[in-house]
This record gives structure tokens, C-alpha cells and sequence, in this order.
């Protein structure tokens, strides 16, 4: 049975590392963008291509006008941003569409349906059809590669940037992929073009009326794009679907017609009714929104689509089997056990702050980070989670709305990444519109949550290069902040009473509470915590902070876990009774 | 052949996405077609995650559904009870017996259920091995995942040597002994 399938000359990839190599294999020479779940490791993969000129951005609109620079010297480029990051880019996005391209513009979009990492799951595509932008949406790591080498060839030839969306699971499922040379693209010549680039009204007239015609041309060409695809057969059941739902309907329905759609925007019209005219149920399966769905009965074709499925989440085989076929496939139910929630790791700094907020009852208006997991239990003391920056400028509209006393018992927080993404336009504006009120910046070093990614106050660039480190306290001092404490972020003691004070004040105070991320430092643990029985009274104070190696037996007693301790000490200083001793390591 | 379908699953943060690299080199270097899906960002902090691994002649789906898993490895008992459901009626279980209390326990919401392993051999063919015991015997905690993988290797179908290969092929050049040693471990359990 065994090497039945000869496939020894592919390489196994995550989706997100097909699509660097793509970018890679097309050409590509610039590649920017801000660390987003579940788009990062595309970036993670272009640094290992030297070829390729790759940075991570502050954020995602200055990724995007990187990327648009280069496009416009002459180079192929890249942008890659999850779906809530393309918010933060729509302004250059939706110009950029009017401009089109010199070298190739191509912007990897990641949705996240089942919002595994996200605030919401809003829908690319829709994004996409406002900006008049082509998208594309491979369905394994084989097209993902392949359709980013096709989307630079349709971005030049059509004179637009495209857009390749791509989904958590295609992102993070790994497939097989065949590798390919490096094609040669020559720079295109610069040629100053005032009625192309600048947009200003005049200019940006003519231009609308392009992109009206570039959407007609690419709809009416979409008909022979061969990243369209047709299998036509039992004509009983014709389906319409994309990307990674695809894969979903050839396991529930393999004796189905399906039209698979590489372009999902625009949409290729003759393709569709042609295929609808052949099938006598047309069902349109994709995830999220009813974008196909709606533009297709529009025109007047009959299909079925959300009327059975939703709009929310992931699909599944099983799922379509079930909708269409009324098969219920499922042969057990799920048992109904404690939920396990992710959880701020053994020794985060985080978990510091939060205890000091706890103890003083101090609500905190929150952001995008390891930190959102604040606002659960035990800890429980961010209230909010909008988007990256909000913190801060959330708390400033609260000062204002409800006054300098209603937010004395509230600070905002943010991680230091975030801040400087777009937390610091918010800082800028509490300190011009005479604001009072606290910023707690958890500064950890690192971007924490998508894995670890450097930024401009790391002093590593994303090719791992030494560069200049922003001073987060001069910083904050240059914005007009005059008092600015930089505190470690296990001190406790410091943390209290500076928190403390600072809420008192009628004026803005930054608390940078700094310590590492506990993953960061990946030398062995050389010391840890443990429980001394005798001494201790089983009272769970050191419990409080909910660190997740501290547990209680069923006989009441309270252990330390030795696999999970990483020695930051926290809980000591929770127990009354001088029970928790530490143990040197060897 | 049909495709064989394998679920890794865990604490975010115990190694899931290193023995699926192992898994995933033994599939192609034995010329299957195959598919992994794993989970990524906030779930890796102390969640439940769940890795899948499909392989066989063609795979569409890259995840494993409810009554299709050939093999569930949990590195967490009651891991494995909430994905039990996803396994085959003659499906094999390979459970780490560790206890990671999710954070509704350690609060005291909830209880963690007792006897789960002795409950799943009611119905299932199920394989314990305290690993993290037999990871510390061999002077490395963190070893235990490739000791688990070992004893998952014996239901399944490639050769010691295609593992251990593979296993070298993967790890850090400094751990190649140890998760060898550890492998082996779990193979001979």
C-alpha cells in the first residue's frame, strides 16, 4: 500500500509558507506587513527568501503604502494583513484600486471564520467588492502558491492590485506543493504618469471611470481564467463554491457538478449561468457572507445557499452532507466537560499588573493582545476589547463624556506593539485635548500573541538585524507626557502604589510595566516555586492571580506544578503564611 | 487505501505542532498524499487545541470529523474526553495520563471529571502512559510528547526505522538522542 502515490519530489507547506514561496517564485521583491493571526507566518517565510526586501510594519496601512511605494517604482510587492488589518489599510486600499500598478501589487487578506484569533469575522470579500479590487481564494497550499504567481501576472496585465483571501484553515493547514525556479521579472521603467498617481478629484474622475471598465474586462475575461475550474458531473446537484469549501463539498458530495471558483471577485457572469443552465439544483457553498449567493440570484438564477447553511463559523463535510443530503453523520455526542479557555501562561507579566489592578478594584479599558485574557476569570479586570489603539482613545471618550472623576478608578492598557501600531495616535490626542487618565503600557517586549514578532522598539528588524530601539518613555515624553514611570512588571509593591497614585491626578500618567514575555527566554527554568505543606493553611490566596500551574487537590491541599513553574514568583507574594519556598534547579 | 485519519490533542503550549511535523515528514516520506490542520495564536495559550493529520491517496479535507478519527493521541486526559467523540467505533486512544486543570476547575466553577481513562476503556481501545514520569526518568520533562508519539506508532502503520528517521530529521540536532531515546520509550511500552 505503501508509496502508492509518488509524490517524493513535494514539499509539505503551510498554507501562509506557499504563499511566501509563491511570492517568491513570482518575483516578488518587497514583501511588508504587521504580525495579524492567522496571517503571520507568511512575512515568518519571506525573511528566509534573500531575494525579497521584507520588513514587519507598525501597521497595516503603512504595510500596505510600502508595498504600493514599490509597486510604483517598478517591482513586484506584497502587503499580507489578517482581515481586521485590512480596516486599518482600507485608506491607501480603496485609492490604490484607482491608481492600479507599475510592478505587480498583490495584498494577502486572511479571514478567520470560526474567529480562532480574532474580535469579529467580518468577510474580505465584501471589502474587496467596495474597493473594486480583484480577489482571488485558492483552496489548498498548492493553488495558494500558484494563485499568488497568477494574481501578479493578472495585477500588471489589468492594470489593479489583487487581493489573494485566504482563511484560517487554508493559512494553517499544511499540503503538498511542488516547487518551481525563480522567474526573472525585469523592474518596469518609472515613468512620471500625473493623470495615473496623483489623485487628486480631477485625475481620480478619470480613473473611476477606468476601474468601472477594469471590472467589466476582468468579469467578462473571468470566463477563461484557468483558476476557474468546472467538473461536471451527475447534473442532479450543481454546486458553486471556493477556497477551502471546496475541499468540504468533494468529500460530502463527490458525485456533484461543481464549479469552482478561483476569482471570487469580480465574478465571472457567462461562467456562472453557463454552469447554472446545466444543473437542475445549483446550491452556492462558501463560508461567511452571501457574496456569491447575492450577486448570482440578482441575476436572476435560481440557488440555494445561506437558506440551509450559515454565515457564521467554519463548514465542514459533515455539515454540507447534513444540509443537503439530510444525512446526520454524527455517531456520538460530545461529553460535557469544563471548557478549556486559553489562559495567560505561568509566569506572564501580564498577570502581574492585572493582580495589582484586581487589588485596587481598577477597571481597565482594553486592547488587542495575550492581555485580552484580563477580562476572564479570576482575573477579570479589562471591561473592553474594540481593536488595536482603542484603549486609549476609549478611555479619553469616557473622560470627556462623564468627566476627570468617573474614570479615577479606571486605567487603559495595551501591549507595547500595539501601541506603537496605533496606540500612539490615541496617546497624542489625550495629551492635545487636555485629557486626564492612565496608560498602563505592558510592555513585554515583543509581539506576544501571534508568536513572538519584532517591532520598532525591539531593535531587531524582521530580518533579525540590529537596528535602533524606540525609547518607549521618551517616547510617550516627546508626545507631551511629563510623567512617564517605567516600572518591572513583577514589582508589585511599585506597581501599586504608582497605579495608585496616578488615577489620583488630574493629569495624563503612562505606567510602562515592563518584563519580558515569559516564552521568550527559551533557557531552561533554573528556579521554581514550591508549597510547603507544614506552613501552609490552605487559604488560596496565592490561587488569586490564576496562574494555571497553581492547583488544589481534592483533599483541599495546593500544589505547584513542576512541569508548568517557571520561577517568576508572583504567588509569594499573594501568601500570608510564608509557605511558598523556592528550589534551585540544576 | 482510505485515508487515515489522526488528531492530535492537547494544552496549547505542550507540543502539538512539533509532533505534527513529525507525522507529517512520516506520511510524505512514505509517498501518501496528505493534510495537516493545527491551531495557531490565542488557542496556543493554555486552550484546548486540536491538530489534525490526513493521509492516503488523494486528501480533500484537511480536518478529521465527528466518528472518523483512526487514532486519537491526547497528551491530556481530558483532552482526550472532549474529542472522543471524533474517534472510529474501533478507534484506538493513546492518552498521556496528566492532569492540566483548565482554569473553570482551578477557580472552582467546575470539577474535573474523575476516572476519564477508565471510563473511555469502557468503549474504546484505549493506551495510557504516564510520559511526563517517564520523560523526568530520562532527565527531560519536555520529551514526553515523542514518548506518547511512540506509543501512538504502535497503531499505526510505518516501520520503527521510517520513525526514527523522521524524528531525526525534525528535532533540534541537540535533542536527536534524547527524542529518540524517548521514542523508543513509548514504542517498547
Amino acid at each position: 500500500m505503501k508509496g502508492e502515490t509518488q509524490v517524493s519530489e513535494k514539499v509539505l507547506m503551510l498554507g501562509n509558507e506557499a504563499f511566501a514561496r509563491g511570492a517568491y517564485e513570482a518575483g516578488c521583491k518587497l514583501s511588508a506587513a504587521y504580525p495579524g493571526t492567522p496571517s503571520t507566518e507568511i512575512s515568518e517565510n519571506i525573511v528566509k527568501y534573500d531575494e525579497i526586501y521584507s520588513e514587519w510594519s507598525p501597521n497595516e496601512k503603512v504595510a500596505m503604502e510600502v508595498a504600493i511605494g514599490a509597486s510604483i517604482s517598478g517591482v513586484r510587492a506584497l502587503a499580507s494583513m489578517k482581515h481586521v488589518g485590512l480596516n486599518v489599510a482600507a485608506d491607501p486600499l480603496f485609492t490604490v484600486s484607482y491608481i492600479g500598478v507599475n510592478g505587480g501589487l498583490v495584498i494577502i487578506v486572511a479571514d478567520d471564520p470560526g474567529l480562532y484569533s480574532s474580535q469579529n469575522e467580518q468577510d474580505t470579500r465584501a471589502v474587496a467588492r467596495a474597493a473594486k479590487i480583484p480577489v482571488l481564494e485558492p483552496s489548498d497550499s498548492c493553488e495558494a502558491k500558484d494563485f499568488v504567481k497568477y494574481a501578479f501576472d493578472l495585477s500588471e496585465k489589468y492594470d489593479t492590485p489583487v487581493i489573494v483571501r485566504t482563511t484560517t484553515r487554508l493559512s494553517h493547514s499544511q499540503g503538498l506543493v511542488e516547487l518551481n525556479e525563480r522567474l526573472d521579472i525585469e523592474d518596469k521603467p518609472y515613468v512620471r504618469d500625473f493623470a495615473k498617481n496623483v489623485m487628486m478629484p480631477g485625475n481620480a474622475k478619470g480613473r473611476h471611470l477606468f476601474v468601472e471598465s477594469r471590472e467589466r474586462a476582468l468579469a467578462e475575461d473571468g470566463y477563461d481564467f484557468p483558476i476557474n475550474t468546472v467538473e461536471y458531473n451527475d447534473s442532479k446537484i450543481g454546486v458553486i463554491t471556493s477556497g477551502i469549501p471546496y475541499q468540504y463539498v468533494k468529500e460530502a458530495l463527490p458525485e456533484a457538478s461543481v464549479l469552482k471558483l478561483g476569482i471570487v471577485n469580480p465574478l465571472p457572469r457567462r461562467l456562472i449561468e453557463e454552469f447554472a443552465s446545466k444543473v437542475e439544483t445549483l446550491y452556492i457553498i462558501e463560508e461567511l457572507d452571501p457574496i456569491i449567493e447575492e450577486q448570482v440570484k440578482s441575476w436572476g438564477i435560481g440557488a440555494i445557499g445561506k437558506d440551509i447553511l450559515t454565515v457564521q463559523g467554519e463548514y465542514s463535510a459533515n455539515m454540507i452532507k447534513k444540509a443537503i443530503k439530510g444525512e446526520d453523520v454524527y455517531i456520538a455526542e460530545a461529553a460535557e466537560i469544563p471548557n478549556r479557555p486559553p489562559i495567560l501562561c505561568p509566569g506572564c507579566p501580564h498577570r502581574s499588573v492585572f493582580s495589582v489592578l484586581k487589588k485596587l478594584k481598577i477597571r481597565a479599558a482594553g486592547d488587542i493582545g495575550c492581555y485580552t485574557l484580563g477580562a476572564v476569570a479570576p482575573l477579570s479586570v479589562v471591561d473592553t476589547t474594540i481593536c488595536m489603539g482603542a484603549s486609549i482613545s476609549s478611555l479619553h471618550g469616557m473622560e470627556k463624556a462623564k468627566g476627570k472623576e468617573y474614570i479615577k478608578d479606571w486605567v487603559a492598557v495595551i501591549g507595547d506593539s500595539t501601541f506603537l501600531h496605533t496606540g500612539l495616535n490615541s496617546l497624542m490626542n489625550m495629551v492635545y485635548n487636555k485629557s486626564t487618565g492612565t496608560v498602563v503600557i505592558l510592555d513585554n517586549s515583543t509581539t506576544g500573541m501571534t508568536g513572538h514578532q519584532d517591532h520598532a522598539a525591539t531593535g531587531l528588524t524582521l530580518k533579525g538585524e540590529t537596528t535602533y530601539s524606540i525609547d518607549l518613555e521618551e517616547l510617550c515624553k516627546a508626545l507631551g507626557v511629563s510623567k512617564v514611570h517605567t516600572i518591572n512588571a513583577f514589582d508589585t509593591k511599585k506597581l501599586e502604589k504608582t497605579i495608585k497614585e496616578s488615577v489620583g491626578l488630574d493629569e495624563i500618567v503612562v505606567i510602562i510595566a515592563q518584563a519580558p514575555c515569559a516564552l521568550l527566554d527559551k533557557s531552561p527554568v533554573t528556579k521554581q516555586y514550591t508549597i510547603d505543606q507544614d506552613k501552609c493553611k490552605r487559604c488560596g490566596m496565592c490561587m488569586k492571580p490564576g496562574c494555571p500551574a497553581i492547583t488544589k487537590k481534592e483533599d483541599g491541599s495546593i500544589e505547584i506544578n513542576d512541569t508548568m513553574c517557571n520561577g517568576c514568583g508572583l504567588c509569594v507574594e499573594f501568601c500570608k503564611f510564608d509557605a511558598i519556598k523556592s528550589v534551585k534547579l540544576k | 487505501m482510505d485515508t487515515k485519519n489522526i488528531m492530535i490533542v492537547g494544552v496549547g503550549g505542550q507540543g502539538t505542532l512539533l509532533t505534527s511535523r513529525i507525522l507529517g515528514g512520516l506520511t510524505i516520506q512514505a509517498g501518501y498524499d496528505v493534510k495537516l490542520s493545527e491551531v495557531h495564536g490565542m488557542a496556543q495559550r493554555g486552550g484546548s487545541v486540536v491538530t489534525f493529520v490526513r493521509y492516503g491517496k488523494k486528501v480533500n479535507e484537511p480536518i478529521v470529523e465527528e466518528g472518523q478519527a483512526d487514532v486519537l493521541i491526547a497528551f491530556e486526559k481530558l483532552e482526550a474526553l472532549r474529542y472522543v467523540h471524533f474517534l472510529k467505533k474501533d478507534g484506538a486512544i493513546v492518552v498521556n495520563d496528566q492532569r492540566i486543570d483548565p482554569m473553570p476547575v482551578v477557580i472552582g466553577a467546575e470539577k474535573y471529571p474523575e476516572n476519564i481513562i477508565e471510563d473511555l476503556a469502557k468503549d474504546h481501545r484505549v493506551f495510557r502512559v504516564d510520559a511526563i514520569d517517564e520523560a523526568k526518568k530520562l532527565g527531560n520533562s519536555r520529551v514526553f510528547n515523542v514518548i506518547v508519539l511512540g506509543l501512538a506508532a504502535q497503531h499505526m502503520d510505518f516501520t520503527k526505522e521510517e520513525w526514527l528517521s523522521v524524528i531525526e530529521k525534525t528535532v533540534p540536532a541537540k535533542t536527536v538522542e534524547i527524542n529518540k531515546k524517548a521514542f523508543e520509550i513509548g514504542y517498547n511500552l
